[in-house]
């Protein structure tokens, strides 16, 4: 297993929890159960975590597959600097958030997914990945030539003057040929 | 890696359909020339043309799809309206409202989906049945080898009537909670309160005390806990399921799902307790719901005069099938192997009961690099000779780690265990007249197996082998990794001139990884008998193929042959290649036909 990044695994896991809390949430706020208050905080939470885990880091070896859209959000977590880019902090993060969510029956699964996420977060940590995010990269300028040309003629070649450059009429031509030549279409 | 047969090609689906029922399909001979296809007894009324797109149009997957999904719908609805309108819950509906019905829908068409899934992937179970079967064997085969979409679309139904299942019980035990606070005299007050004092285990709610959460009632009953447990156990395997974890990291995902066993143990348990509980048939006898629940103070058992005695319930028993896999009989081996240029692994082993086709493929596990892990291997040698190999890359950890382990030529050979063949074998390879084959890149493998076993039968004048020309073309960036590959063809190119039979076999190579210094060389070596880059008579074309002028060549060669084309790579390709059989492919049913078989090899 030497080359398993588990931030990979630890965002699916936490973006799945994120959704579980939310559907918990909505449930209990709907239902009008008792203690809904903690749903409508698992809601609130819910939201944040998948905001958070919906931009997928970049993968330190091979390409990244990204999420539809999520350039957007990835330009608004990078903003945050070390808190987003350190998994330390997401994993703090991800189980302070899992506590208050735990009090409810219908959000319990949400705590238990997250607090799983949490913990997959703290083992990426100790082996050290960290988030990067997936950059655009800028628009190629299509080459003329299919990039063999390097330093295209500023000048057009030299040609004789217009007089010279008529054709010789054909009862003037060299020879005729033995064999029918056809020219070879490209 | 599965194929999938677009809509828009009638011809290639009602061949398919025609070929998977058993329908008799013969070449018919005319002045000695072969013909295309023709149905050996043509149907008697014969069906307008749409009508026969329209069969044609779904193949055997897709009915048995619309079954799957016809019978979850008829699952669910029945138990819904079970649920909803017997009159043995109608107090229980009293108390927890239409979120009973749709608890117990679901849980119902998780039984069913649960007992599906492990179905597709059941090797044995599927080797079994293969062998078994021989009245409809390539349906059934072809059927349980398009097994991991079904197994991936059964896992999504899973998940759903999950998320149904608990959302519906979350307001379940809300409700009965809220019925055992209550102190307002309502009918599900008064219904919570019966029998709660006794021994009896009559009772209908199961809630016995006023004041606790539905919570602590959760993690103190057996469903609640074993729910819990199989809930997180599915989140964690669909999780390490999506397909970039599974691309990326295999071996995550392997060991996850290996949580499925807790799934199934959590799942026989999660209904024995029996919380869900209705009115007993004696009970219904002597108090009717429908009449008697307008007056709930007249419920009296010593009142003698009352119509009505105190209802009574007992517990539906949840019926859970669990499906056990047999067990996985895996054959030791002890291979010899070969090394080959680029890291490339050839393992041979003998057969001692091993029976293959072409074009299958075998699970292998080597207990000294790791215990637990599988993978799967095409098969490289023909039928017909008496060891069967596999050619294994280097591209992986496990990979890796095997090259190492017999690079190291301990004085005790490593073991390894094997499992299968399985896969579609692809006879139709000997069918055709004339045969075009593509492979791509790694798509290659498989036809290593396949020439070799068409060069065999050839040599042998098998009566099976109808095929009298082979054109072959290997597409790949370079070489390199196929260095074996182009060894086995130059010894087929040599055997084939000692045989005197150097028409049979027509193949051209085509690097699409060329730079110019490569392709300047090619030129300047154009002149000598072998080719510069690969050494075989052959030529090696840089770039991709010009398809239309290979295709317009083999028309042209073979004017009255049925020509089966087959694929073993990348989808683009496989559009490009149908594109091509079609636009080829004489109207007229004298002239050449193009056939286009994407197998799943």
């Amino acid at each position: 297993m030497g080359r398993i990044e588990w931030a990979m695994w630890a965002n699916e896991q936490a973006l799945a929890s994120g959704l579980i809390l939310i559907t918990g949430g909505i449930v209990a706020v709907a239902g009008q159960f008792k203690g809904w208050p903690f749903a409508a905080y698992a809601i609130g939470a819910g939201v944040l975590v998948c905001l958070l885990e919906y931009p997928r880091g970049k993968r330190k070896r091979g390409s990244t597959m990204e999420r539809c859209g999520q350039k957007y959000m990835t330009a608004v977590v990078k903003v945050f600097g070390p808190l987003t880019r350190n998994y330390y902090v997401r994993a703090i993060l991800h189980a302070v958030l899992a506590v208050p969510a735990g009090f409810l029956l219908s959000t319990i699964l949400g705590t238990v997914c997250l607090g799983i996420a949490s913990g997959i977060y703290l083992l990426a940590a100790i082996r050290g990945e960290e988030w990067s995010p997936i950059e655009q990269k800028p628009p190629e300028r299509p080459q003329l030539g299919g990039g063999t040309i390097k330093q295209p003629p500023a000048m057009p070649p030299p040609r004789p003057p217009a007089e010279a450059r008529k054709k010789p009429p054909l009862e003037e031509a060299g020879h005729t040929n033995p064999v029918a030549v056809t020219a070879e279409a490209e | 890696m599965l194929p999938s047969f677009p809509p828009w090609l009638p011809w290639t689906h009602l061949r398919t359909c025609l070929h998977s029922q058993g329908l008799p399909i013969q070449k018919a001979t005319r002045n000695g020339n072969s013909c295309s296809l023709a149905i050996l007894h043509p149907p008697q009324h014969p069906a307008p043309r749409h009508f026969n797109w329209i069969v044609g149009a779904l193949t055997s997957r897709e009915y048995y799809r619309a079954a799957w999904l016809g019978l979850n719908v008829f699952l669910f609805v029945y138990y819904f309206l079970l649920f909803d309108k017997d009159k043995k819950f109608y107090y229980t509906r009293v108390v927890l409202g239409s979120a009973l019905a749709w608890a117990r829908a679901s849980a119902k068409c998780l039984n069913f989906n649960s007992m599906l899934i492990l179905l597709p992937v059941c090797r044995n179970l599927l080797s079994f049945l293969r062998g078994t079967c021989s009245c409809c064997r390539r349906t059934m085969r072809k059927q349980l080898d398009h097994n991991l979409t079904f197994h991936k679309l059964v896992a999504y139904s899973i998940a759903l009537f999950t998320a149904v299942h608990i959302i519906a019980h979350l307001c379940n035990f809300e409700w009965y909670n809220d019925s055992q606070q209550a102190a307002d005299g309502s009918l599900s007050s008064i219904l919570s309160d019966l029998h709660q004092d006794e021994e009896s285990n009559k009772w209908l709610n199961p809630i016995r005390s006023n004041n606790t959460t539905p919570a602590y009632v959760t993690f103190t009953t057996i469903p609640g806990l074993t729910g819990v447990i199989i809930t997180v156990a599915l989140i964690l395997m669909v999780t390490s399921s999506m397909e970039f974890i599974r691309r990326s990291y295999f071996e995550v995902f392997w060991y996850m799902h290996h949580l499925f066993v807790i799934y199934f143990a959590g799942l026989v348990i999660h209904g024995i307790a029996g919380l869900v509980r209705g009115q007993t048939a004696e009970s219904l006898k002597e108090h009717n719901p429908e009449l008697c629940a307008q007056d709930p103070k007249q419920w009296d058992r010593k009142n003698k005069h009352s119509q009505c005695e105190e209802p009574e319930f007992g517990s539906i028993p949840a019926e859970v099938r669990a499906l056990c896999c047999l067990a996985a009989s895996a054959l030791l081996h002890f291979p010899s192997a070969v090394m080959h240029p680029s890291k490339v692994l050839e393992l041979q082993m003998h057969k001692k009961g091993f029976s293959m086709e072409v074009g299958q493929y075998i699970f292998i596990n080597c207990p000294s690099v790791s215990c637990l892990e599988w993978h799967p291997f095409t098969l490289t040698s023909a039928p017909e000779e008496d060891f069967f190999s596999v050619h294994i890359r280097a591209a992986g950890d496990w990979t890796e780690k095997l090259n190492d382990t017999f690079q190291q030529q301990k004085p005790k050979t490593p073991r390894i265990e094997v499992d299968g063949p399985f896969g579609t074998a692809s006879e139709d390879v000997f069918q055709y007249e004339a045969a075009m084959l593509v492979g791509a890149g790694i798509g290659v493998t498989p036809f290593a197996s396949v020439l070799k076993s068409i060069w065999y039968k050839f040599q042998h004048a098998d009566q099976r082998l109808k095929t009298k020309k082979i054109y072959f073309y290997w597409l790949c960036r370079d070489t390199g990794a196929f260095a074996w590959f182009k060894d086995l063809l130059a010894s087929l190119e040599q055997e084939m001139e000692e045989s005197g039979k150097a028409g049979f076999l027509n193949y051209r190579l085509f690097l699409t990884g060329w730079d110019n210094s490569l392709a300047g060389h090619a030129a300047f070596n154009l002149d000598n008998d072998t080719d510069v880059v690969t050494g075989l008579r052959q030529k090696t074309s840089f770039g991709r193929p010009m398809w239309n002028s290979e295709f317009s060549a083999v028309a042209t060669a073979h004017p009255r042959s049925v020509v089966g084309v087959f694929l073993c790579g990348p989808e683009a390709l496989a559009t490009s290649l149908q594109k091509c059989c079609h636009q080829y492919s004489s109207l007229d049913p004298r002239k050449v036909k193009f056939y286009f078989n994407k197998e799943n090899f």
